[in-house]
């Protein structure tokens, strides 16, 4: 799973009707230090999560398994909120 | 599989139901060498991994079927705790512990 930081909301109107009603983030992978790195992504919220929040991103087909998210077109999901990141190393 | 070190812990109290009482170890992935390659990310834990320890995680779905039936939104999992391995290409062996 990867580490991010949400930036914004994603709004659609037109969409494939499975994703109807599920809120749409804009998310920045940060590494463990929280620098930004890599390309932004757009992730399907499954624990309210809001602007300035790092969180946990689940991608690929396992992304399908968050909850609710069962048959739906989906590859990136935020299934959690980050307390602390502790880096011993 | 890929080989990585486990570099850290991440706790979150908000998550996914299907992630309560699931370790997340942060692991860098590493080469033959014991270097760092690639980015850190954040794994589910199945084995008992710990800090400094050398573990060989899987990615893709497969991450969640140490806990089948149950669907954890895994996409990173520890499956295995390395006590050493050997690099047979130049005859040298790399022995962790």
């Amino acid at each position: 799973m990867l580490l991010a930081r949400i930036v914004g909301t994603v709004v659609a109107t037109r969409k494939d009707p499975r994703l109807v009603s599920n809120k749409l983030l804009l998310a920045r992978p940060i590494d463990p230090k929280g620098k930004a790195e890599g390309n932004y992504l757009v992730a399907i919220d499954t624990v309210d999560a809001g602007v300035g929040e790092t969180v946990l991103i689940v991608s690929g087909s396992s992304a399908r398994m968050a909850s609710g998210m069962k048959d739906t077109p989906v590859d990136a999901a935020v299934v959690g909120i980050i307390d602390n990141i502790d880096v011993s190393e | 599989m890929q080989l990585a070190r486990v570099i850290g812990d991440v706790v979150a109290t908000v998550k996914d139901p299907n992630f309560d009482s699931i370790k997340l170890l942060l692991v860098q992935p590493i080469g033959a060498d014991g270097q760092d390659v690639g980015r850190a990310l954040v794994a589910v834990d199945s084995v008992g991994a710990g800090v400094g320890e050398t573990v060989f995680f899987v990615r893709g779905k497969e991450a969640s079927f140490p806990w089948h039936p149950l669907e954890v939104p895994a996409d990173a999992g520890i499956v295995g705790i390395v006590d050493h391995y050997t690099v047979a290409t130049d005859s040298t062996q790399i022995r962790l512990r």
